[in-house]
């Protein structure tokens, strides 16, 4: 990977800055639009929800441009109507946030190497843009850092875009969008199925760990309280099968050396 | 609002900064000048399609399964997704047709 992205930026950047970043842009653009059509909407209604409090449309504006992290906004807007109590708030921030590790984990070796944009990357790294950044095979001829921003700049733009909006209406607008919050789910769900036929078996049992663990924490602690549980579970259970899953890597690596390298670099 | 307004800001700076911080802890910890441990290195492997699974699970963890439309209409939508998915492999067809598919069920079915 590091292999790749000194030789890719090279030559392409004498030629013309631009045309880089036109790329970079008609590549990452298509796979950010599920994710238009949902932030607009759910950024919108919670920036409604704002409104019918008494807030704004600044309150809804600034927050998700600076927390950017919907369900930590949504949470927000209940200790804002509570009493003042930072530390609790800072200790909520942590926990709601804790999968953000995780992502940041994933994303070490993706992110190296990338200078001014990689500070940006990790900051907007939302679980929408996450999903696309870690999962997107990136062609060969577009640049890496330049397809990251991109889809990162166009989530947060559709998100500040959605809250505002929705702050400025407030509850003044009614229309019958039931179920359009599915979007999303949908978009999980499509890139599960494209990591899994993209897969072999070792990404194939990492994703059923995923599923299985985060569906016995959901029975076992709820809808509110799964998601620590379900993180602690993931790390024990990928710790116990390290030798059998790290032993499949390396065993890989070593029958068809060329073809593991072919695909890390294309994602 | 119940609290004052340096308050409420204060608050949303607190959350911000957490929020921020959980995003940037892995890469203070383990900096690009340095090789990150080999287990990190599996786990960075590995974690992505795991977090892509717990990412379905939370994106379907209100769905009411002993109560009300018993998450038919989520059901439904999910297998309309996997089996044309599956076949086109069409991101945008895939996302587009199953959340129609589902917000028809939810508004005129159940």
């Amino acid at each position: 990977m590091a292999h790749e992205s000194q030789i890719t930026p090279g030559p392409m950047s004498r030629h013309s800055h631009g045309g880089i970043r036109i790329r970079a842009l008609k590549a990452a653009f298509p796979l950010t639009v599920p994710i238009c059509m949902g932030f607009l909407f759910l950024g919108a209604s919670y920036g409604m929800l704002m409104g019918t409090k008494g807030f704004s449309f600044v309150w809804p504006m600034c927050m998700s441009a600076f927390i950017f992290a919907g369900s930590m906004e949504f949470v927000t807007v209940n200790l804002l109507l509570s009493a003042f109590n930072p530390l609790a708030a800072f200790l909520l921030a942590l926990m709601v946030n804790a999968r953000h590790l995780f992502y940041g984990l994933s994303m070490l070796g993706k992110f190296k190497g990338l200078g001014w944009k990689r500070p940006y990357l990790i900051y907007g790294m939302c679980d929408e843009t996450f999903a696309i950044n870690s999962s997107a095979r990136i062609p060969q001829d577009v640049d890496r850092g330049w397809f990251y921003l991109w889809v990162t700049l166009f989530n947060q733009a559709y998100w500040v875009s959605g809250a505002t909006i929705g702050g400025l209406i407030g509850s003044h607008l009614q229309f019958n969008t039931d179920g359009l919050d599915f979007v999303l789910t949908a978009l999980f769900l499509v890139i599960f199925l494209d990591q899994w036929l993209g897969g072999k078996h070792r990404e194939r049992l990492s994703a059923v760990i995923g599923v299985l663990a985060s569906v016995a924490c959901l029975a076992i602690f709820g809808a509110d309280d799964f998601m620590i549980p379900s993180l602690i579970a993931m790390l024990v259970l990928f710790m116990v099968l390290r030798p059998y899953l790290d032993t499949l890597k390396s065993g890989s690596q070593s029958d068809t050396d060329g073809n593991t390298i072919d695909h890390t670099e294309v994602r | 609002m119940t609290m004052a307004i340096w308050q409420g800001v204060i608050t949303v700076a607190v959350v911000a900064f957490g929020t921020i911080l959980t995003r940037f802890l892995p890469f203070l910890v383990f900096p690009e000048s340095k090789e990150p441990p080999r287990v990190i290195e599996y786990l960075g492997a590995v974690l992505p399609y795991a977090m892509t699974g717990l990412l379905v699970v939370y994106a379907l963890r209100n769905t009411p399964i002993l109560t009300g439309s018993h998450g038919i209409p989520e059901l439904i939508a999910c297998v309309v997704i996997v089996l044309l998915h599956w076949w086109k492999r069409n991101m945008l067809l895939s996302i587009a047709a199953g959340t129609i598919v589902y917000m028809l069920l939810v508004q005129l079915v159940f």
